[in-house]
């Protein structure tokens, strides 16, 4: 636990790529079997074990420490796990081997729990019950994804990074059998059936430079507002993974079921309910569920829209130009009203192009997508072949209301924004905000909220109506729970203007003007 | 009892009270540590939101004093006098004493003909500390702490251990030069010692900013092996210590990719750390922390204890769970840590 703690904490501190790998790298070489591997799975989110609660957690810790002190502390510091680690008073200074804590936590009944996590929280020190504590939440956040775990891993030895990518969804942790093929064993092959391949990603583009580009040289697609999913059907296994590698099948039965086929297609995860498409809002509501209910997949149906073809039938199309992928395509009959094609779009020149861009017939639709005609299927976000090219932003002037101090990285600063446009006379709440910021803003909005409060109430400062900010957002859709009877999408502060006078910010009677 | 601690609080109140201007004693007519310019000043150490210039007499250590002089240079009050010895200043005797904070840094005990006494400790420190003396704990009626960690979250680990992870870094990385933020008194050249400790013995290089402090704790008597300035374009060493705000100038861009580190109690908050960018943070305090203050307000015993700045609200709140009197003083002026 003591070398998996000091992995973490190198980790998580560490923003370059290359030095992140190396310190992984570094660990992976040292730290013996199983635990490598437990440490592997817990760092790329593989590791299933049964989370521990926060409540769980509250509850061990006002057993042991004052309610207010542990209150002021936990304001301080701004999240749970480490408030815990540094607050537990013990003088414990043991090594535990990963592998007991895996077991500890995978083994120990629910009645049992609490004081057996008590018990290895008294033996360790405070380094260690905070990995020990990260590793029974569930909540790493040290900004590993599974793709850099692999390259680390390529690095250690023969198998390279796709090689790594075709067995990594048919192995389990610690990944015996595949340390044992980096050390010079047999590849694992019984894992590669219906493996995840690298998905080609693109970069985002404007007008001005596309104009450098031959309009003929490129499709163009609707940028539609779902999930980018990696459908694949392979003898008889079928899996849905994400961009990112991730397998979501569990949480899409009703898709996994009508993928009658055998190959390896690229399209985006919609729901969509007689023909027509629902809001990314309504997929959401399918994510991140280990099951889905049957009221669930009868109120919010999922489907696929294909727009590429990586393995057909045997055959491996990613070499060849996309316009004979799409043929190919464009020839099947999936069988099922679940799955279609994407449509092209038909346009001459950019100014077309643009001019459909600015009016889609759906809005679900985010933008469009141009991609190569001639361009091979490269895993990874290749500069040039792919663009997309999203749907401008849209923009009020809001006024600055409430302010809360943030959590986990912005903890003590007050970063959590309430906005307001005038109604009448007065302001009306319409959104919140709490990204969209430089540390150096931050620290600026962190001073006006101090000097600018007028109440509080607990953690919330009410404010002297005196700053304007201009918030993006990408829609605003009518609602009943909010007293403004609007909720925008995804707000963001994308300027601070510190220059106009309240009075000139935006009315509500604009906002609404907006809703779709 | 409730009774009998007002009592001593008014008492107490006329010999020492908090003032904006700091903490001002009565009897003797002189303030200790305090924010604006006044006729007789008492300074605990040189940090420079307790030692500020312009006072009509100081009186301090002579470390203090001689640090004061590099600083402000060498008008920097009317008079000076080094305090050696128990002294009278007016209706009360004053005595300085080690508090472990920084070289020269000291507690100041005020001992009226009658009344309760009066310990002010500054900053202070319990941690062994190889630039300067130890704390000594003076037995006294009212205790004036800081409570800067004053959050049971803070229990600062071995400087030594802190000190073997920069090491670590410097194994795994040997090809980035490490850049250790350091408040330029105190931390550098203890950071600095602490280095030599653990077996460090290449040349370290230190920022233009630190040379004179450096050179000062070297006649001084501290051991600090051999120091280049790191101004050349091309710094031959790979550990580099400078102050907090050099990170911000164009001084840190004749190093490639380096590893940037700071050294401080607030490090031990991971948020605290990813604020300033810090890639590589180190848990190392010159103040007291959770398990040192309750500890020493245990060991004194004292009938109230003053908190002067810093998360007095905890402090607070385990006083009352100990049943021991406690009030803020609420001095504002006062940095976490100075710059």
């Amino acid at each position: 636990m003591r070398a998996f703690a000091q992995l973490l904490e190198r980790l998580a501190f560490t923003p370059a790529r290359n030095a992140k790998l190396l310190i992984l790298r570094h660990y992976l070489d040292k730290t013996p079997d199983p635990d490598r591997g437990w440490a592997l799975a817990a760092l790329t989110g593989d590791l299933k074990l049964r989370a521990v609660t926060p409540t769980l957690l509250r509850g061990l810790v006002a057993e042991r420490v004052d309610q207010q002190l542990f209150a002021l502390s936990y304001d301080f510091v701004g999240d749970l796990a480490e408030t815990i680690a540094l607050i537990w008073d013990s003088e414990g200074d043991d090594d535990m081997p990963l592998r007991e804590a895996v077991d500890l936590l995978a083994m120990t009944g629910k009645a049992a729990l609490p004081a057996a996590i008590a018990a290895v929280l008294d033996r360790l020190g405070p380094s260690e019950r905070l990995a020990f504590l990260k590793l029974a939440t569930g909540n790493m956040r040290v900004g590993l994804s599974a793709r850099m775990a692999r390259m680390a891993l390529a690095q250690m030895g023969a198998p390279d990074v796709p090689d790594l990518e075709e067995i990594w969804h048919g192995i389990a942790p610690p990944y015996p059998e595949m340390f044992g093929w980096i050390q010079g064993g047999p590849r694992p092959d019984s894992a590669a059936k219906a493996p995840f391949r690298p998905v080609m990603l693109s970069t985002a583009v404007d007008l001005e430079q596309l104009r450098a580009l031959d309009p003929a040289d490129y499709l163009g697609e609707w940028k539609w507002d779902g999930i980018r999913v990696q459908a694949v059907s392979d003898g008889g296994v079928r899996r849905l993974y994400s961009r990112t590698g991730e397998d979501i099948s569990a949480a899409f039965p009703d898709v996994i079921a009508a993928m009658n086929f055998d190959g390896a297609a690229d399209g985006e995860l919609l729901v969509r309910r007689d023909g027509a498409v629902a809001t990314f809002n309504e997929l959401q509501q399918r994510l991140n569920r280990k099951t889905v209910t049957r009221t669930m997949l009868a109120s919010h149906p999922a489907g696929l829209r294909l727009y590429d073809l990586l393995i057909w039938q045997g055959d491996d199309l990613r070499d060849r130009p996309l316009a004979e992928r799409r043929a190919v395509l464009e020839t099947v009959d999936f069988g099922s009203d679940r799955i279609d094609v994407s449509t092209l779009l038909d346009f001459d020149g950019w100014d077309d192009l643009a001019a459909l861009r600015a009016n889609p017939p759906d809005a679900v639709i985010e933008g469009v997508m141009i991609k190569r005609r001639d361009s091979a299927y490269l895993g990874g976000r290749p500069r040039g072949p792919w663009f997309k090219w999203k749907r401008d932003p849209m923009n009020v002037d809001a006024v600055m209301m409430y302010a809360q101090r943030g959590h986990g990285k912005r903890s003590g600063f007050y970063s959590d924004f309430t906005f307001g446009l005038w109604d009448g006379e007065g302001l009306v709440p319409v959104g919140k905000a709490y990204f969209g910021f430089t540390d150096e803003e931050l620290r600026a909005l962190d001073r006006f909220v101090r000097q600018n409060t007028t109440e509080r109430f607990g953690p919330v400062r009410a404010l002297a109506p005196k700053l304007v900010l201009e918030v993006a957002f990408e829609g605003v859709n009518a609602s009943t729970r909010h007293k403004s009877g609007v909720a925008m999408r995804f707000p963001r502060i994308s300027r601070i203007r510190w220059d106009k006078p309240v009075a000139e910010a935006d009315r509500l009677e604009t906002l609404k003007a907006m809703i779709a | 009892m409730a009774l009998e601690s007002h009592m001593l609080s008014m008492r107490a109140d006329q010999i020492l009270h908090p003032t904006p201007q700091g903490l001002y004693c009565l009897p003797g007519d002189f303030y200790i540590d305090p924010m604006q310019p006044v006729a007789r000043a008492l300074i605990t150490h040189a940090h420079g939101d307790h030692a500020r210039s312009g006072h009509g007499a100081v009186m301090a250590t002579r470390e203090t004093i001689e640090i004061m002089a590099i600083r402000y240079g060498a008008d920097f009050a009317g008079e000076t006098q080094v305090a050696d010895g128990p002294l009278r200043i007016g209706d009360v005797e004053v005595c300085f004493h080690p508090a472990g904070h920084i070289l020269g840094s000291a507690q100041i005990a005020v001992t009226p003909s009658t009344g309760p006494k009066i310990v002010v400790s500054g900053d202070y420190c319990r941690r062994p500390n190889p630039v300067c003396a130890p704390f000594q704990p003076v037995p006294c009626d009212i205790f004036v702490t800081e409570a800067t960690f004053g959050l049971p979250v803070f229990r600062h680990p071995d400087p030594l251990d802190e000190m073997a992870r920069l090491l670590a870094s410097m194994a795994e990385f040997p090809d980035r030069p490490h850049l250790i933020g350091a408040y330029a008194l105190g931390k550098a050249q203890r950071l600095i010692a602490l280095a030599r400790q653990a077996g460090h013995e290449a040349p370290i290089a230190i920022h233009g900013a630190l040379q004179r402090l450096c050179d000062y704790h070297v006649a001084q008597g501290v051991e600090l092996g051999t120091l280049i300035p790191a101004t050349a374009a091309d710094v031959a060493a790979q550990l580099v210590i400078a102050p907090p705000s050099a990170f911000a100038s164009p001084w840190v861009q004749r190093f490639r990719d380096p590893v940037i580190g700071f050294a401080s109690g607030w490090m031990q908050v991971r948020a605290r750390a990813r604020q300033r960018g810090v890639e590589l943070p180190l848990v190392i305090s010159d103040h007291v922390d959770w398990p040192q203050v309750t500890a020493t307000i245990r060991e004194l015993a004292p009938q109230e204890v003053w908190i002067t700045h810093g998360a007095e609200d905890g402090l607070i709140r385990w006083c009352e769970l100990a049943q021991i009197p406690a009030r803020p003083l609420h001095l504002v002026g006062y940095e976490d840590e100075p710059e």
